[in-house]
C-alpha cells in the first residue's frame, strides 16, 4: 500500500504546453485524488495500527499509557483467554458459513440455470435477500427469532426447538441461529457469482457429451465443475475474508453474546477499542488479524495469478 | 434479477415446423433439461426459506400492537408514524440520504478520474497503483476504527457527516476504480482520437465521446456507492455520537437494543431503511447487468 505515496508526487516534466493536455501528466494528476485519500484514510491508519500495538494506549487511564513493547502480544497470546475463544469462534464461523454458503449457493446457481416456466421471477425472488443489509438482516431475524411471537415459536409448536427463549438467547442454540440469518443473505450473492460464470459454459460441450452418452451427473462431474473452478476457488476466498471482517450482522443480531459464545476476533477488537477504550491492546489484536488477512490476500494474489509476467 | 437469453431454450430443428418453441420431447431432452420436479421442489423449498422473513418483517410493521394474528388486518400504520416522529427515524432518514447522495458523488467523480487513468495511459507506478487497490479490499474498515477516529477528532470533524461521507468513500474507491477502468476499456479509443482531430481538447472529447457512452457503468458504480453508504453501519454509529446526526442503520440498531425491543416500531424501521434500496435497484435493474457485464469482461 506504501507503493501508493509515490503516486501523488509526479515526475512533473517540465513541458510548455497545457497540463490538461500534457499525457505525461495527466494520468499522475487524475490518480492523485484517490491515492491522496487511500494514502490518508487507509495507509496511515494502518502504520499508526501497528504504532499503537507497541504502546500502552488508553485515554481512560493515561498514568500508564507510554512504550509497551512486545507486552499487548504477549497479553494476547498468553493470558487472555478470551483471544483465543474469538480467534477459534471466528475460524469456526468463517469455515461453516461460507462452506454453506457455497454448497447452497452452486446448487440454487445450478437450479435457476435451468430452463424453467416463471424462471425470471423465481430467480428475482431468490436473489432479493442478497440486497438486504447487514443491520436490517438483524432486524428481520430478532423479529423471527422473539421468544413470544416469531416463528421459532410456530416451531416449538411443530416440535422443533422449545417454547419461552429466543434462540438467540441460548448458547446451544445461538451459533446456528446466527448462521441460518446470515445464509439467508448469503446464499444469493454466492449464487449470482456462481450463475455469471456457468453462463459462459459452452453449449457444445454438453451437446457432445451426450451424443457420446455421459450422464448428467457426469456432464455435471467432468464439464461443469473443471470451469466453475477458479470463480469458485476465487470468490469462496474473497467471501471468506468478507465474512470474517463484517462485523455489521454479529454486532447488530447477538452483539457478540450470550456470554461472548459469537464474538469473533473483529467484534473483539471493537468492543476493546470502543467500550473499554484499551487502544493500544486492540491494536495488538488488528496486527494479529492484519497477519492472517495478509496470508489471505497473499494467497488470493497467487491463485488469480495477479503477480504472473505475462 | 438477472435476465440474460444465454440459457433459452434451444429452437427446435427446421423440420418440425409445427411446434417452433415446444419443450423437447421426454427421453431426448437438451442438457439443461433436469425432470421438472427436480427443479420445482427445491426452488419451492428455498423460495419459503427466502420469502418468510419479508412476510414476516411486513406483518409486524402492518398490523396492530398486541396482534397475534398472522395476517396483518386490519392495517395500521401506526407504527411508522411513531417511528418516524418519535424515534426520531425522519431525522435519521435525511442524515442517510445526505451521507449516501454524497458519497455517490465522490465516489464516483473520483473513480471517473482514476479509472480513466488506468484505462488509457501507461504511466510508471500504474502497477503499485493497482496492487494498492487490490491490497485494500483485504484492510477492512472495522479494524481501522481506532486510527480514523483519532484522524477525524484531529480534522475537527467528529460529529459531522462528512467523517462518514470520506470514510465510506475511500472503502467504496478501489473496486470502483477497477470497475470504472473496465467500463472505460471497453469504449474504442479511436472514438476519443476522432474528437480530437475535429478540435476537442481531452477535457471535452471525454464529455461528449466517452461519458455518454459510461452510462450504464456510472448507474452502477455509483448506486453500488449510495446503497453501500445507505446500509453501513459501524463508522456511522463510532463518528457521530449526536442523536441528531445519526443514520438509519444506527437507529435500527438502537431500536433492537432498547430494553423492551418494540417489534412493531422495529419492523416498520426495517422497512423505511429498506425502500430507498429497492427503489435503487428497481431503478437501475436494466442497467446494472450490462454494466457489470462490460466491466467485469475486461476489468
Amino acid at each position: 500500500m506504501a507503493q501508493a505515496a509515490a503516486v501523488a508526487k509526479p515526475p512533473a516534466p517540465p513541458r510548455r504546453r497545457r497540463a490538461s493536455a500534457t499525457p505525461r501528466r495527466l494520468p499522475y494528476l487524475l490518480i492523485a485524488p484517490a491515492a491522496l485519500l487511500m494514502l490518508g484514510f487507509i495507509a496511515y491508519p494502518v502504520i499508526s495500527v501497528f504504532y499503537y500495538s507497541l504502546q500502552n494506549y488508553n485515554p481512560t487511564k493515561p498514568w500508564r499509557n507510554g512504550y509497551a513493547g512486545l507486552d499487548n502480544f504477549v497479553h494476547a497470546f498468553t493470558d487472555d483467554p478470551q483471544f483465543w475463544g474469538t480467534l477459534t469462534f471466528s475460524a469456526k464461523w468463517v469455515i461453516v458459513e461460507v462452506g454453506l454458503q457455497l454448497l447452497f449457493g452452486l446448487a440454487l446457481a445450478l437450479i435457476v440455470n435451468q430452463t424453467f416456466v416463471g424462471r425470471s421471477l423465481g430467480r428475482a425472488l431468490v436473489f432479493s435477500p442478497w440486497a438486504v443489509s447487514g443491520v436490517l438482516t438483524s432486524a428481520i431475524w430478532v423479529l423471527l427469532y422473539n421468544s413470544q411471537t416469531g416463528v421459532t415459536r410456530y416451531l416449538a409448536d411443530m416440535g422443533i426447538g422449545q417454547y419461552g427463549t429466543s434462540w438467540l438467547s441460548d448458547t446451544s442454540t445461538v451459533f446456528p441461529a446466527a448462521i441460518v440469518a446470515d445464509l439467508w443473505r448469503g446464499v444469493p450473492f454466492f449464487a449470482i457469482l456462481i450463475l455469471a460464470d456457468l453462463q459462459s459454459v459452452s453449449k457444445d460441450l454438453y451437446e457432445a457429451a451426450e451424443v457420446d452418452g455421459a450422464s448428467r451427473l457426469k456432464q455435471f462431474w467432468h464439464i461443469t465443475l473443471p470451469h466453475l473452478k477458479d470463480a469458485i476457488v476465487l470468490s469462496t476466498l474473497l467471501r471468506a475474508v468478507w465474512e470474517f471482517n463484517n462485523v455489521d450482522l454479529l454486532y447488530t443480531l447477538t452483539g457478540g453474546g450470550p456470554a461472548g459464545e459469537t464474538t469473533t476476533l473483529p467484534l473483539y477488537i471493537a468492543n476493546t477499542s470502543v467500550d473499554a477504550h484499551n487502544f493500544g491492546y486492540a491494536s495488538a489484536l488488528t496486527t494479529v488479524a492484519f497477519v492472517i488477512l495478509l496470508f489471505c490476500s497473499m494467497v488470493y494474489l497467487r491463485l488469480s495469478k495477479f503477480g504472473g509476467e505475462k | 434479477m438477472i435476465t440474460t437469453e444465454a440459457t433459452k431454450v434451444a429452437p427446435a430443428p427446421e423440420r418440425v415446423p409445427a411446434a417452433p418453441d415446444q419443450r423437447p420431447r421426454r427421453g431426448r431432452r437438451a442438457w439443461d433439461e433436469a425432470p421438472r420436479w427436480q427443479i420445482y421442489l427445491p426452488l419451492g423449498i428455498y423460495l419459503v426459506f427466502t420469502l418468510i422473513p419479508f412476510y414476516w418483517i411486513l406483518l409486524f410493521a402492518l398490523r396492530p400492537a398486541g396482534s397475534t394474528s398472522l395476517v396483518p388486518w386490519p392495517v395500521t400504520f401506526d407504527h411508522f408514524e411513531k417511528v418516524w416522529t418519535e424515534r426520531a427515524f425522519g431525522t435519521y432518514f435525511q442524515n442517510s440520504v445526505l451521507v449516501g447522495v454524497a458519497t455517490l458523488f465522490l465516489t464516483t467523480v473520483v473513480a471517473l478520474a482514476g479509472g480513466y487513468a488506468l484505462a488509457r495511459f501507461d504511466f510508471k507506478v500504474k502497477r503499485a497503483f493497482m496492487l494498492a487497490l487490490l491490497c485494500t479490499q483485504f484492510v477492512p474498515g472495522a479494524l481501522l476504527l481506532v486510527p480514523l477516529f483519532e484522524i477525524f477528532a484531529n480534522l475537527q470533524m467528529i460529529n459531522s457527516l462528512a467523517s462518514v461521507v470520506i470514510a465510506e468513500t475511500v472503502f467504496q474507491l478501489p473496486l470502483s476504480i477497477i470497475l470504472i477502468s473496465g467500463f472505460i476499456k471497453n469504449v474504442p479509443y479511436t472514438l476519443e482520437e476522432a474528437a480530437w482531430v475535429d478540435g476537442c481538447n481531452r477535457l471535452t472529447g471525454f464529455r461528449i465521446v466517452v461519458l455518454p457512452l459510461l452510462r450504464p457503468g456510472l448507474i452502477a458504480v455509483g448506486s453500488f456507492a449510495f446503497v453501500h453508504a445507505w446500509n453501513h453501519f459501524l463508522f456511522a454509529l463510532m463518528f457521530l455520537s449526536d442523536q441528531g446526526k445519526q443514520t438509519i442503520p444506527v437507529g435500527l440498531n438502537t431500536l433492537m437494543s432498547a430494553d423492551s425491543v418494540d417489534l412493531g416500531a422495529l419492523a416498520a424501521g426495517g422497512i423505511i431503511a429498506a425502500v430507498p434500496v429497492v427503489l435503487v435497484f428497481a431503478f437501475i435493474q436494466k442497467w446494472l447487468i450490462t454494466g457489470f457485464s462490460a466491466g467485469a469482461v475486461k476489468g
